[in-house]
């Protein structure tokens, strides 16, 4: 009895080294070999003799305003949609919700072709706009940077502070104005501060991903803006000062890690801090409150939806045929006749490929990962929670440097960039499957038990089907990752085993219609799946779980 | 003080909640809406404070009109159910918050803090977060927010509901007190009828939208106005009755014949009230007349116990009574003798 006790414990412990195991070999040692390159090539001195020159601190202060400006933007466009889709039930209020987190999965490499697509030089609405109200050129400007920011991360103020809105108790304002508060006063005195915890912790995140924003400035910014995630980039890869880079990928890190830690602080504050009360729309009241919601879902199509429209459109009508198939027909054609590069359908399979192992890697990883953080405090756990947030907290870029850096003979693994993206979903996983563990109420499994339940019948009855719809979620989030990730895949896949995002990224920075539209092509493909895996999320995900 | 004219109102089109509803609540009284949930007290409440708004009809208070005038401007004090305490304020923030929007110095606010605290007993409690204090507590610095801004009329929705019996009816006391002492006037709903009769001057009963009875607690006791109120004040002997045809002073019921005056028992009810009977050898009055029941049930209640009997004379009409005893209940069978006080029976409507 105890000897199969000891087994079945030994056997457990095995289970829960292997996240462990997993994060320790392809983050934490990747990381360290970063911090090993930056100090002890011979040329660090020069790299850190750089961090005088003004150029790093330029490159800094962007990276810092650009994010603080984003995320201002994001917070001001998110708290009205907020507010609406937390308060009020309006037709149509289910879908837009839905449609909103879109955004939130898509790839840069689809984002940045589809504004360009829709306000570019090149754009469908960009002539009509100049003509009319002489409207300055938007391409490589910080203005398009700033919007594309806004469309990416307004999900987030929207789901974390409108969950906040929607269960804050509706006789906090009215006791406010029984008490002589006009309604100005009721939203200032009382229902902005409360809701200001969940404000910063969403400003928190949104400036997180606007600081390490890669895709979308190297796409969109031109030579003239560059992030630090960018810079680490260039310097890698086009210089290939790999001691700059690595100290550029500290600095970045000591940032993302400092807002992380406030991130989480204020979280774990936030969870606890309100009592929690029924969700209770009501219907938007009168003349005024019909126009707000009319206003906003105007606003939410010409910012979020334009221009991912406007990239499908582009990608069958670009140059003078009309509507055509012929930059989905080029996908299967090796422009280049070169023997290093492939047709750009071959990116398809790798990118299915290696997001099927992604899935295949990051979720039994993440349940085990979850298992033990949901069980009452372990010694694992203790080990685990912090090590899975700070992935989080690494930009792509700095994980496919580490990579590059750390790997040796096993960077010409075709298998590391799945490696890469299951290291990138995998804290999300266990945040979606997490939730779900602990909603396995121990008393459900009683009640189930004195109605006769057998225990297999209970997990069957009882756990299986809660944890099914959590797993799906957690799967769709994985496979939308793989599929989109753009950073890391840059730095580490091969030439010749190129992603999606790869030989769009490739298509677009050559001249040439048809690999213009080529790219577009496949963005568009490349939007389809990511948006279908988007709404699958939102249309399973758990009821409550508002935190991503 | 407060006029209400036939206050209509109805969310869903065709289900009325408030139907031609009118009530007058006179200087320094204090009135309660008793009623079953969902039969729109509460609705009442949030009209009066100007939170919904009446489909008809008018909210006087003071002879002035306040249907268009929105809540921050009407000077209503509301005392919310949840009690509503702003949790990112401290029990002072609370209390001051109308202050506040008065633009009252702060000083004087300070000094307004105090005076309320040791109105309501919790003194030094200025600095508190509201969420750290017992259920109690919190309904008294909510009590105490509502009275700062010096209301020229409360309302208060389920005052003490929230909180567990012993509590609340301390506290049902407390409240009835402060409230005297302040000279207020105040309108509060409940569905609790001990805390209705403990707290108010007048006790209105509603039913489904309109005023069934308004009357003092002792007369609505005494002389309910029909079935629906008895039965809601807890009486369970509500009898059919007919008038003997000879004999127009004898009234005939299933479980025997009672001696009461009466022009005409037509749509009505004999109401046998539960503490009417007496066990006793001798008859305790000139009025009294005897009934035997065989024991259904009985129920300990300390100084009283709770019977249910079947006339030993036949018949499935039980009747129930509170029996003073010696500590013992009857086991069912059990043939009881009574003495039933004629001069306690009451006529009342059907409904």
């Amino acid at each position: 009895m105890s000897a199969v006790w000891r087994v079945k414990r030994g056997g457990l412990a095995a289970l829960y080294m292997l996240p462990i195991l997993f994060l320790g070999g392809f983050y934490l040692y990747p990381l360290v070999s970063l911090l090993r390159v930056s100090f002890s090539a011979p040329d660090a001195l020069q790299a850190v003799a750089a961090l005088n020159s003004p150029g790093i601190w330029r490159l800094l202060w962007f990276t810092a305003w650009q994010a603080l400006l984003s995320t201002a933007l994001t917070v001001l466009v998110g708290l009205p949609l907020a507010a609406l889709l937390g308060r009020f039930a309006f037709p149509g209020r289910g879908l837009l919700s839905a449609l909103l987190t879109v955004p939130f999965v898509m790839p840069a490499v689809v984002v940045a072709p589809a504004f360009l697509a829709l306000v570019g030089d090149e754009g469908l609405v960009t002539g009509w706009l100049q003509a009319r109200w002489q409207l300055p050129r938007l391409e490589q400007t910080l203005g398009l940077i700033l919007w594309v920011h806004v469309f990416y991360n307004v999900a987030i103020v929207i789901r974390t502070v409108g969950g906040v809105w929607s269960t804050l108790p509706a006789s906090l304002a009215e006791a406010a104005a029984v008490l002589g508060a006009r309604p100005g006063q009721v939203l200032w005195t009382v229902t902005l501060p409360l809701l200001a915890p969940s404000v910063l912790a969403a400003s928190l995140l949104v400036f997180l991903f606007c600081f390490t924003s890669f895709g979308v400035i190297l796409m969109l910014g031109g030579p003239r803006y560059a992030t630090l995630e960018v810079e680490i980039y260039r310097q890698a890869v086009h210089y290939f000062n790999l001691p700059l880079a690595a100290l550029l990928s500290l600095v970045q890190l000591f940032f993302t890690f400092s807002v992380m830690v406030l991130y989480t602080r204020l979280q774990a504050r936030l969870s606890r801090s309100l009592r929690r009360q029924r969700l209770r729309l009501r219907s938007p009241a009168g003349l005024w409150g019909w126009l707000a919601v009319a206003a906003a879902l105007l606003a939410t199509f010409v910012g979020v939806f334009a221009p991912l429209v406007a990239l499908a459109v582009r990608s069958f009508t670009l140059g003078d045929q009309g509507g055509t198939w012929v930059y989905y027909e080029a996908l299967g054609q090796n422009l280049r006749q070169s023997a290093f590069f492939v047709p750009p359908v071959v990116a398809i399979r790798n990118s299915l490929l290696y997001a099927l192992l992604t899935l295949a890697i990051s979720l039994p990883l993440g349940a085990i990962a979850a298992a033990m953080l949901a069980r009452p405090r372990t010694r694992w756990a203790a080990v685990l929670e912090p090590l899975l947030l700070l992935p989080l907290g690494t930009s792509a870029v700095t994980v496919g440097f580490g990579y590059i850096v750390a790997m040796g003979p096993l960077r010409a693994w075709p298998w590391l960039a799945p490696v890469a993206h299951s290291l990138i979903a995998l804290p999300f996983v266990v945040r979606v499957l997490l939730p779900a563990l602990r909603a396995l109420d121990q008393r459900l499994r009683e009640a189930a038990a004195t109605l006769g339940a057998s225990p297999w019948r209970r997990w069957w009855t009882i756990d299986a089907p809660l944890l099914a719809r959590a797993l799906l979620v957690g799967a769709a989030f994985a496979f939308a990752i793989s599929l989109g990730e753009f950073g890391a895949t840059l730095l580490i896949a091969r030439p010749d085993w190129p992603t999606m995002p790869m030989v769009i990224y490739q298509a677009f920075s050559r001249p040439g219609l048809l690999n213009y539209g080529q790219g577009l092509a496949m963005s568009t493909l490349l939007m389809a799946v990511t948006a279908a895996s988007a709404l699958l999320i939102e249309r399973l995900r758990l009821p409550g779980e508002e935190e991503f | 003080m407060l006029e209400l004219r036939s206050i209509h109102k109805s969310f869903v089109a065709g289900h009325a909640v408030l139907r031609g509803l009118s009530l007058s609540v006179a200087a320094e009284e204090i009135v309660c809406l008793l009623g079953p949930s969902g039969c729109g007290k509460s609705t009442l409440l949030r009209i009066i404070a100007g939170l919904e708004q009446a489909d008809r009809g008018q909210v006087l208070l003071g002879g002035r009109e306040m249907n268009s005038q929105p809540a921050h401007q009407r000077r209503m004090g509301l005392m919310f159910q949840d009690y509503a305490l702003f949790p990112h304020l401290t029990v002072a923030g609370n209390i001051a918050y109308g202050l506040r929007m008065q633009r009252m110095p702060a000083a004087q606010q300070r000094a307004r803090v105090a005076e309320l605290l040791a109105l309501v007993e919790l003194k030094g409690y200025e600095g508190r977060a509201v969420d750290a204090l017992s259920g109690g507590e919190q309904q008294r610095v909510a009590l105490a927010r509502t009275l700062a801004p010096k209301p020229a009329l409360l309302l208060l929705d389920e005052p003490v509901a929230n909180l567990d019996r012993q509590l609340r009816e301390e506290l049902a006391g407390t409240l009835r007190r402060l409230l005297k002492q302040l000279r207020a006037t105040a309108l509060f709903v409940t569905h609790d009828q001990e805390e209705a009769f403990a707290l108010a001057d007048r006790v209105a009963v509603m039913r489904a939208g309109s005023i069934e009875q308004i009357d003092t607690p002792a007369a609505l006791y005494q002389r309910p106005a029909n079935t629906f109120v008895a039965r809601f004040l807890g009486f369970q002997n509500l009898l059919p009755v007919c008038q003997d045809p000879q004999e127009r002073s004898v009234l005939q019921t299933p479980v025997g014949e009672f001696r009461l005056c009466a022009e005409s028992v037509a749509g009505q009810r004999l109401l046998i009230p539960p503490d009417a009977a007496r066990l006793a050898d001798e008859p305790p009055g000139p009025h009294a007349v005897r009934w035997v029941g065989r024991v259904v049930a009985s129920t300990f209640r300390g100084s009283l116990v709770r019977v249910e009997l079947l006339p030993a004379a036949g018949g499935d009409q039980p009747l129930c009574f509170e029996l003073r005893s010696a500590g013992s209940v009857w086991p069912a069978g059990t043939e009881l003798a009574l003495w039933l006080d004629q001069t306690r029976l009451r006529l009342v409507a059907e409904s």
